[in-house]
């Protein structure tokens, strides 16, 4: 077996987990994947960059919505998916399922994921391209940083792209 | 199947050092566990999550995740993590002789 820096006679150490978009499905894996990694002792960051940066802003983040349309998994009709409110439908269809198994809100997630000990960091160029600042963001993000300063942050761990 | 000592009397575990048979533990043994996990001394917050570990494992056969655990224990996720940062669940689990908790959340 190979061994390097991102693990320890096989296991994984460090993760850096990237969140590049804003839709339900989208945003959900990376939050499990980066709860789950704090829950079994592994180092975690999230980077969030382009609509994945939804997922930590103050006025969105509740209001994330399951993808109706081009989300061929839903095995409704195209057109069907499109219709007014159906994805808001959908939306609320999936948080009572969820809530039902006891898997947090977006917010409340988020917020959880930060008491772990986890780093939340916004990509500096999508925060630029969207004309946000950092107060735009919930109060639990470390940083804006640059694609540069997330690779240092990333140094010596695996990188996970959602 | 491993087995270990811990204050003096052999137990057996698996390969991660979960206890394969949670009759086994006494309280007298935490400590020892705890060293080995790198948990260092447990105070009484520690112990607070160790004992609600094994109520948690007598009444429902398994050990919480940790929101379960924070939810139903009434003990911060910041203060789990501060108390057991290489992962509450799994090392209170690991202390209180109990299996590793399979929750996804």
């Amino acid at each position: 077996m190979t061994e390097n820096s991102t693990t320890t006679g096989g296991k994984i150490e460090k993760v850096s987990i990237i969140v590049s978009k804003g839709s339900l499905e989208g945003i959900y894996p990376a939050l499990i994947m980066a709860n789950g990694a704090r829950a079994e002792g592994i180092e975690a960051n999230l980077f969030f960059t382009f609509f994945g940066l939804d997922a930590i802003h103050k006025a969105r983040h509740e209001h994330i919505k399951l993808a109706t349309v081009g989300n061929p998994g839903l095995h409704m009709a195209t057109w069907a998916g499109g219709l007014p409110g159906v994805s808001s439908v959908m939306t609320h269809y999936m948080a009572h399922k969820m809530g039902e198994l006891d898997i947090p809100s977006i917010p409340e997630f988020v917020e959880m994921i930060a008491d772990t000990g986890a780093g939340l960091y916004g990509c500096k160029a999508s925060v630029d391209l969207f004309g946000l600042t950092r107060d735009d963001f919930i109060d639990q993000v470390k940083d804006i940083i640059t694609v540069g300063e997330f690779y240092d942050l990333a140094a010596g761990g695996q990188i996970i792209f959602t | 199947m491993p087995v270990k000592i811990y204050a003096g009397t052999e137990v057996t575990v698996n390969d991660e050092g979960f206890f394969t048979d949670p009759q086994q533990w006494r309280e007298d043994m935490a400590p020892d566990i705890a060293a080995e996990a790198g948990t260092g001394t447990l105070t009484e917050p520690h112990w607070q999550v160790i004992k609600f570990m094994r109520h948690e494992y007598a009444e429902k056969g398994t050990g919480p995740s940790v929101r379960a655990l924070s939810k139903t224990s009434g003990v911060s996720i910041k203060e789990l993590y501060e108390l057991f940062p290489k992962g509450p669940a799994k090392l209170a689990a690991k202390i209180a002789g109990i299996p590793k908790p399979r929750g996804c959340i």
